[in-house]
């Protein structure tokens, strides 16, 4: 079996392909919530039909992220998406677990500022980034 | 569960990049399932059978 090392597989190709493609859609994703937050305050006026059409367009492309995100996943190998799917589960249920217990200290008035959904958010992405690599390591 | 792929793969002289590519994974997934860390799927087990010409049985042995 004589294979080019440096010659692309169809089924590499294609994960490059789909990770270009989920890179493109989470940029353009995170602008337009960028716009959809700062846009009132720097762009237009708040209440306004921009804000209307800046929120609507960043929900079209969360659309496109989830189905990019999904798309990338079925792509991977077995042992890739296991990896992948094992991070995931575990930063929803820490995501999940912590942000209602976070709120409920805030509406009982155990903490002396709001409980905000970005709190969330960061600990959500930092539980998936450790795990993604506590997986990774594991398999190697 | 056991399996001989790294000894199948010396006798072919291939790299564990050349498997994978003959076999859609990557060659951190033939790492893990060559040290035993990853169990593959049957499908992927199939696919490694034909490869060889030999059966999965004799690729894959069931046990710790």
């Amino acid at each position: 079996m004589e294979t080019d090392k440096t010659e692309l597989s169809a089924w590499e190709a294609e994960t490059v392909r789909n990770t270009v493609r989920l890179g493109f859609w989470t940029f353009a994703w995170v602008l337009s919530l960028a716009i959809a937050t700062f846009g009132p305050m720097f762009i237009w006026e708040s209440g306004t039909l921009f804000s209307v059409l800046a929120i609507a367009v960043n929900l079209v492309f969360g659309v496109g992220m989830i189905l990019a995100n999904k798309r990338h996943l079925q792509g991977l190998d077995e042992m890739q998406r296991k990896v992948q799917l094992e991070a995931m589960a575990l930063s929803l249920g820490v995501g999940l677990i912590t942000g209602l217990a976070f709120s409920t200290v805030d509406i009982v008035n155990l903490i002396n500022f709001d409980a905000e959904i970005s709190h969330m958010v960061i600990l959500m992405s930092i539980t998936y980034a450790i795990s993604l690599a506590f997986n990774r390591r594991k398999y190697q | 569960m056991k399996n001989s792929l790294k000894v199948l793969r010396a006798e072919r002289d291939w790299t564990q990049a050349q498997l994978a590519k003959e076999l859609d994974v990557s060659r951190q997934t033939i790492n893990a399932i060559e040290k035993g860390k990853f169990d593959p799927s049957l499908p992927l087990a199939f696919k490694a059978a034909r490869l060889f010409g030999l059966s999965i049985e004799e690729i894959f042995v069931d046990g710790e």
